[in-house]
């Protein structure tokens, strides 16, 4: 009996190992046969509603199977046209009149509509649905008032559907990045008649999304989800502009670990990752022909300076702390060259924009400040301790500035990690004397960046507040007249902000992939954004790259 | 018999009950909540959300209506994955991971069954020290280790396997079991040389021996089963330990298991993904525990008559 079993047993697994082997061709090979891309995309998507959902997995996933009125060029990151066929803005930029292709369809055949969006704004816009990304309608007139349940009647919001294919937006003030919140996926249109099957309009947890049930606007549509393995679209044959469609469909999978993600890639499972392992980045960037592929991102890396709090609450304690950091030095060692020197929030050519470089690394300065603040050479120091979210990154950073305020300033600084929920936590409810931060653009604007320091902003977070700045951000940009002028304001705007110093800024972030050499059409833009219109897989990429 | 497993049965159910109670205050004990992110949500949005899942009524009241929900088998809402149950998702990574801890469980049985005899045979000699240093290797090994160099020797220098998924390329199932199954492996082969040395000391053996059996039966027939029952009183609470500690294998391989789930859920504060994944969790545990100790009565005489008696 025992040995029956055993030999069974082992019978079994042999037979079982022995028929698993010899795994044929890779996905990349058989992708660009078949027109499928490959794409590490991070994370499993919370879900695929465009008004519910937050993050980057979900937007390239709702990016693929949705449009927007307007849609990004991935080369230049200027508007172009989606569901609306074109727009028109009035003089004093108050009223934007979409025109609505009429080959516009739903995946269902049906013909979109402007009744779609007023629709589909008032459900992204209504208290009940909770949505995190309803403010980004609230440059339109009344929106942010019947989003906080001030008023109730819809029909006050400035948003109008003139006729089928007519939208009239009307908003408070000029606002010249609006039509580029149209390629946010939460001012996405959703098909009324399948959410209403399986609930309220309002309702967060429906099966809408479901493979059987979904209806998208997009150039591809949903074809499997299989949670936590895959989620595959396909071209889809009502796409208005289908003929400039060039994959046949692709497949996003929920890349967690980066490091199981680069060998996904060098084993040819993957034609992109969503990310690279910091520790191989110098062997890749090495390497000869590198899929390696770095570019500025549109966003942030700051520390979070208490100003409520001693010892940081001294103006020149934050001038000297900023000041005593070698952020070269801290680039070239801690992030292996991967990124870009900050001296101020918004990052540099955010659309045109430069910020002011008020400062610079002068560990002279730093000591002679701190002085005045009465630590001279740290004495008295009453201790500093600075916060930052468990990760192996952040820690590395971390400890490099505190030993280079150990050197520069000979003050103690010490260092607590706390789990991403503790510290959001902590942060929230300005916990903490330092704290770690990063903020990435939602869309490329200065604004973006700047809006956040407004009195009592949510991600504030410092205690920073001026009324002289608020001023400047929310009433006299706005009404300038040119780019220029509008610039010139921010600009002036940050130099009262970065005088003041409630944050240290370190570094701009960059994007980091690996991309297979057949796969084109996936320029490096500031967004971090792809346009899976334009991508396209090539056959012949090694004889191309061999007659190069 | 009956008597034995309807009484632990009975003593199963207080046990799942604290369970639940300690997870249910603990989780909102923790700081910060389901619903907060880098981007600051506005207190409306908050208000919103909170009342769409139910966490603006009374604690006592949000726990009474969880039990309630739970004794009709609903685990509720996920919050972190609108739109999907916690049934759903425990449905869809539980056997995923179940499997894998089975195959797991397999190679740890074979290799570790078959270390642990051979060095029994020949204690204290070459054929003893060099599969127990094996397996001290084994114990001592974390998978986080084991893994990542599995897949660099067979998937990638060598190209023999997959380096990760779960059914989608064939083959891709092997690392994974070898890593998770590696650590019990070694457990398993000290429990089986522990076992077997006992009973080849017995005067039983002694006597089989002197009855000319062949060594081979000496071994298979009348000291296996005996030897190996601490293995299989082992069995229970490491195939429950292998449910629930896949988590590192699953995200080494991109598995999409229950263990990633489970872990992803406390990070997210997923109050009703944390409850449920623990709540089922915990009637697995008691339950193989149980299986186990029925295994090993079958196995050991006298602990079958001692049910016998009662």
């Amino acid at each position: 009996m025992q040995p029956r079993i055993l030999r069974f047993l082992l019978l079994v697994t042999a037979v079982s190992l022995l028929a698993a082997c010899g795994s044929g061709e890779s996905n990349v090979t058989s992708g660009n046969r078949e027109g499928i891309l490959h794409f590490g995309n991070g994370s499993e998507p919370q879900g695929l509603d465009p008004h519910v959902v937050t993050g980057v997995p979900e937007h390239f996933i709702v990016g693929a199977l949705f449009e927007g009125l307007a849609t990004k060029n991935p080369y230049t990151l200027e508007p172009e046209p989606g569901v609306a066929q074109s727009w028109d803005i009035s003089e004093d930029g108050r009223t934007i009149t979409f025109h609505l292709n009429p080959a516009a369809k739903w995946s269902n055949g049906e013909s979109m509509s402007a009744t779609d969006y007023v629709w589909s704004w008032q459900r992204l816009l209504s208290p009940a649905l909770g949505s995190e990304y309803a403010y980004m309608l609230f440059p339109v007139k009344n929106a942010e008032a019947f989003s906080k349940g001030r008023i109730t009647d819809f029909s006050l919001v400035g948003v109008k559907a003139l006729d089928d294919l007519t939208l009239q937006v009307t908003l408070d003030e000029r606002t010249p990045y609006f039509i580029q919140l149209m390629d946010h996926y939460s001012t996405f249109a959703v098909h009324r008649a399948t959410i209403e099957k399986f609930g309220k309009a309002t309702d967060r947890f429906t099966p809408w999304t479901r493979v059987e049930n979904m209806v998208s606007n997009g150039a591809f549509r949903l074809k499997t989800w299989q949670l936590y393995r895959r989620i595959e679209v396909e071209k889809s044959d009502t796409y208005w502009d289908r003929d400039n469609v060039k994959l046949n469909g692709i497949v996003f999978y929920p890349t967690e670990n980066v490091v199981s993600e680069e060998r996904m890639f060098r084993v040819g499972q993957l034609h992109y990752t969503a990310s690279v392992p910091l520790g191989k980045i110098p062997v890749y960037q090495e390497m000869a022909d590198t899929p390696y592929r770095q570019a500025p991102y549109l966003g942030t890396y700051y520390y979070l300076l208490n100003t409520t709090r001693p010892p940081t609450d001294k103006l020149k304690v934050r001038q000297a702390l900023s000041m005593a950091v070698d952020r070269d030095k801290l680039n070239k060692t801690v992030l292996q060259g991967t990124n870009i020197s900050a001296y101020s929030i918004t990052p540099p050519d955010t659309l045109g924009y430069y910020p002011p470089k008020l400062f610079d690394y002068d560990v002279e300065k730093a000591r002679q400040l701190l002085a005045e603040a009465g630590y001279p050479n740290g004495e008295g120091w009453p201790g500093l301790e600075l916060t930052y979210n468990t990760s192996e990154d952040h820690r590395k950073v971390a400890v490099a500035l505190q030993q280079m305020w150990q050197d520069a300033l000979n003050i103690q600084v010490t260092l607590t990690n706390q789990e991403w929920k503790v510290y959001l936590d902590s942060i929230t409810e300005m916990n903490f004397q330092i704290a770690r931060r990063g903020w990435i653009g939602d869309y490329v604007d200065p604004n973006n960046f700047l809006d956040l320091f407004l009195a009592g902003g949510g991600n504030n977070n410092t205690g920073f507040a001026s009324p002289d700045y608020d001023a400047m951000i929310q009433l006299e940009a706005p009404q300038a007249a040119t780019r220029e002028e509008r610039y010139a304001v921010f600009y002036q705007a940050e130099t009262l902000l970065m005088e003041q110093m409630p944050i240290i800024p370190l570094y701009t972030y960059t994007s980091k992939h690996l991309l297979h050499p057949s796969a084109k059409g996936m320029p490096p833009n500031l967004m971090d954004w792809t346009n899976f219109k334009y991508v396209w897989l090539d056959k012949d990429w090694q004889q191309a790259s061999k007659g190069d | 018999m009956w008597r034995f497993i309807s009484l632990r049965l009975l003593q199963a159910i207080p046990v799942i009950l604290v369970v639940i109670t300690v997870t249910f205050f603990l989780v909102r004990i923790a700081p910060g909540g389901p619903f907060d992110s880098e981007k600051a949500v506005t207190r409306e949005v908050k208000a919103a959300l909170e009342t769409q899942y139910k966490l603006n009524l009374p604690l006592f009241q949000q726990y009474t209506a969880y039990l309630g929900d739970l004794a009709h088998g609903d685990l509720g809402p996920s919050f972190k994955y609108p739109g999907r149950s916690v049934n759903e998702l425990i449905a869809a990574g539980f056997p995923v991971t179940a499997e894998l801890g089975f195959y797991a469980l397999l190679v740890a049985l074979c290799i570790g069954g078959l270390a642990g005899i051979i060095a029994a045979l020949r204690p204290n000699t070459a054929q003893d020290y060099v599969p127990m240093s094996l397996a001290m290797i084994g114990i001592c090994m974390p998978s986080f280790l084991l893994g990542p160099l599995l897949v660099l020797i067979f998937g990638i220098h060598l190209d023999w396997l997959p380096v990760s998924g779960w059914g989608d390329i064939p083959g891709d199932k092997i690392l994974p079991a070898i890593t998770l199954g590696a650590g019990y492996a070694a457990y398993i082969a000290r429990l089986g040389r522990a076992g077997m040395l006992e009973v080849l000391s017995q005067d039983y053996i002694r006597t089989a021996r002197a009855k000319g059996l062949p060594e081979w039966q000496v071994v298979l027939k009348h000291s296996l089963r005996g030897g190996l029952i601490p293995v299989v009183a082992f069995l229970g609470p490491a195939f429950a330990g292998l449910l629930a500690g896949s988590f590192v294998v699953e995200t080494i391989f991109q598995i999409p298991g229950l263990g990633r789930f489970y872990v992803q859920a406390a990070f997210n504060r997923d109050y009703t993904m944390i409850l449920g994944t623990t709540v089922f969790l915990s009637v697995l545990i008691v339950l193989f525990n149980l299986l186990s100790d029925i295994l090993a009565a079958w196995m050991n005489p006298r602990l079958r008559a001692q049910f016998g008696n009662n």
